[in-house]
């Protein structure tokens, strides 16, 4: 076994690149619409209680348990959790969702990051120049469709994608050295752009006010995005989402915190390092990502549009509309700016969903760095492809909510179990604090031990059981009168069972709409078929280096 | 926009973007740790 066979260039270039995999599309389009429909203002406060509570206690977490496998030579989850808690087999095939969420999330993320490189050029190329709000989102909806192409090059939704993933697997290749080169990069010039956009939406007041949108002004999109409404702070729905996006804009369960951690010698910091890349993403977040999408929109188009409208597309879909108000000039430049801001917090996210795969390949199999970078490729590919072709009919968003999601709280669960329960706090304690440029606050020994468990475990419960219409009030009501909790279609329980598709099949009476909902409900299986095949695939990978270890192991004695 | 708003905007603003400074000033400060340490860029000989 050999031991520290990468290693980062700098401090800073490490937490650059920690926070690079933390800032990610979410923090730009995710967070502002979740604060919309959890109480605007009053939603940053349970979302700063969850991030003391759940986020930075389990940046401390993954960080230390990172290191402690580094310090064994294992640099993906599997070996790592196995070293934790050696008495039980099972935890090494607990840790292979520290590769499999990568390989999976990485699948279709790699997808969202090549539409913004391709914005990016029909930004430079005046495509969006003219066009009216519903053409805009009609180029989105043609590009996503690949028998159709909006350059002339064919199926070109595809070859961005492998340009994409050619790009990120050469970066890998070159280990984290080109990992860290491309965050150093990418983070600044992402903070940049984000501060040129952010000044751009504060200050856009109702300058962008047409005859259409007479009443448009930017001040009301920030008034609706912050006026605390503290009503909303004792229901349960906001607690959730609070937690969710801490958990989600964080990176937190995906074992890619512990591989970058894993370089990290133990007479080294991690208690500062954790803060400082936890507040870079807060930064990110917080405060620029609440001063682009929503002030702009509302800058154009009037608050009540984004009421109705706020979401994941307003980025390629009403974003690319709205900078043609500023002139051909400036929204080439504003383009470029936010499809590059959105690509540079997508590849620094999808580089660190390569090195687990690569850590492990290497540590097991002794694989090259090159030849990990290509595997990791390849499969990405293999997984990938599916998500780009068969967009429409709900691979991607399959992907998104077990790998991206479900597997994320599972294992995060699992591992603060490992950490505090199993691992032992005092040892964890100490796994924490060594080498510490920080004195961490005693109190987190109670919060990591007894809070962040529960938090999640009550994220976990909530995904599991999510009542009808996020309405937790009333579902409690309806239990406590007898009628039972009314789940909802997008409850994990629903979700497993295709409920919200079976339901508007059986409603359906137009032979068109039933042939796509049928169609719909096949591919839903084959996408489930396919991440299955991927986690077994790592688990027979886990069993025979386990065996390996093993053999070794005899041999030595 | 309204007092409130304005309020809860610039107060979360203020402590997100102080403390983010902070932390990254003492990362930028802190003398780095005698030979052999985690990082390659300081080391004599590259690795």
């Amino acid at each position: 076994m050999t031991l520290q066979k990468d290693s980062w260039g700098t401090r800073v270039g490490l937490i650059l690149a920690m926070a690079g995999n933390a800032v990610g599309l979410g923090n730009f389009l995710r967070f502002p619409v979740q604060a919309i429909n959890n109480g605007g203002g009053a939603f940053i406060i349970p979302y700063l209680v969850c991030f003391l509570l759940m986020g930075i206690p389990l940046l401390w977490v993954e960080w230390s348990t990172g290191r402690f496998g580094g310090k064994h030579g294992h640099h993906s989850t599997p070996f790592i959790l196995d070293n934790m808690d050696p008495k039980r087999a099972f935890w090494k095939y607990f840790g292979v969702f520290g590769i499999f969420t990568n390989v999976a999330v990485a699948a279709y993320y790699c997808y969202i990051e090549s539409w913004t490189m391709s914005y990016v050029m029909h930004s430079i190329m005046g495509t969006f120049r003219g066009m009216s709000q519903s053409e805009t989102a009609d180029f989105f909806r043609s590009y996503v469709d690949v028998q159709h192409s909006t350059t002339g090059i064919p199926f070109e939704a595809i070859i961005f994608y492998i340009l994409c993933l050619l790009l990120n697997t050469w970066i890998l290749s070159r280990g984290l050295k080109g990992v860290e080169k491309a965050a150093s990069i990418g983070m600044p010039l992402l903070i940049l752009f984000g501060v040129f956009l952010a000044i751009r939406g504060v200050t856009l007041g109702t300058s962008g006010a047409t005859e259409a949108h007479p009443n448009a002004n930017a001040l009301d999109g920030l008034n609706f995005l912050w006026t605390p409404q503290y009503d909303s702070l004792t229901n349960p729905k906001v607690w959730l989402a609070a937690a969710g996006q801490i958990f989600f804009t964080l990176s937190l369960g995906m074992g890619s915190i512990q591989c970058y951690a894993s370089y990290v010698r133990s007479k080294d910091d991690i208690a500062l390092n954790a803060v400082s890349a936890g507040f870079m993403n807060e930064f990110v977040e917080v405060v620029l990502g609440s001063c682009i999408v929503i002030p702009i929109a509302a800058g154009f188009l009037g608050i009540d549009w984004v009421k109705e409208n706020a979401g994941f597309g307003m980025a390629f879909q009403t974003m690319p509309y709205l900078f043609q108000n500023w002139g051909p000039m400036i929204a080439t430049v504003a383009g470029v700016m936010w499809f590059g801001l959105l690509f540079f917090a997508g590849i620094t996210s999808s580089l660190a969903m390569g090195t687990p795969w690569m850590g492990f390949m290497r540590d097991e199999f002794k694989f090259s760095q090159k030849k990990g970078a290509w595997t990791f490729g390849a499969v990405v590919l293999a997984m990938g492809l599916p998500t780009v072709i068969f967009y429409n009919e709900g691979v991607f968003d399959e992907y998104d909510y077990w790998a991206g999601t479900v597997s994320l709280v599972v294992f995060a669960l699992a591992e603060s179990i490992l950490f505090a329960w199993i691992f032992g706090m005092d040892k964890g304690w100490k796994e924490i604090n060594q080498g510490g440029d920080i004195k961490v606050p005693l109190i987190y020994r109670f919060v990591i031990k007894y809070i962040t468990p529960l938090l999640l475990l009550a994220v976990f419960i909530g995904s599991v059981f999510t009542p009808a219409g996020n309405n937790w009030n009333e579902a409690i009501q309806s239990l406590f009168s007898g009628n039972g909790w009314p789940l909802d279609n997008s409850s994990l329980i629903k979700m497993l069972t295709n409920a919200g598709l079976k339901e508007q099949l059986a409603a359906a009476s137009d032979e068109q709409v039933i042939s796509t909902l049928k169609t719909k409900i096949f591919y839903t299986n084959v996408a489930r078929l396919l991440l299955l095949s991927l986690f077994v695939g790592i688990s027979i990978l886990v069993y025979i280096a386990y065996q390996k270890r093993q053999k070794r192991k005899h041999q030595q004695a | 926009m309204n007092t409130s708003a304005l309020i809860m905007m610039i107060t979360t603003m203020t402590v997100v973007i102080s403390i983010t400074a902070y932390f990254f000033y003492k990362v930028l400060t802190i003398p780095p740790r005698p030979e052999p340490d985690s990082f390659s860029e300081n080391d004599e000989e590259p690795r």
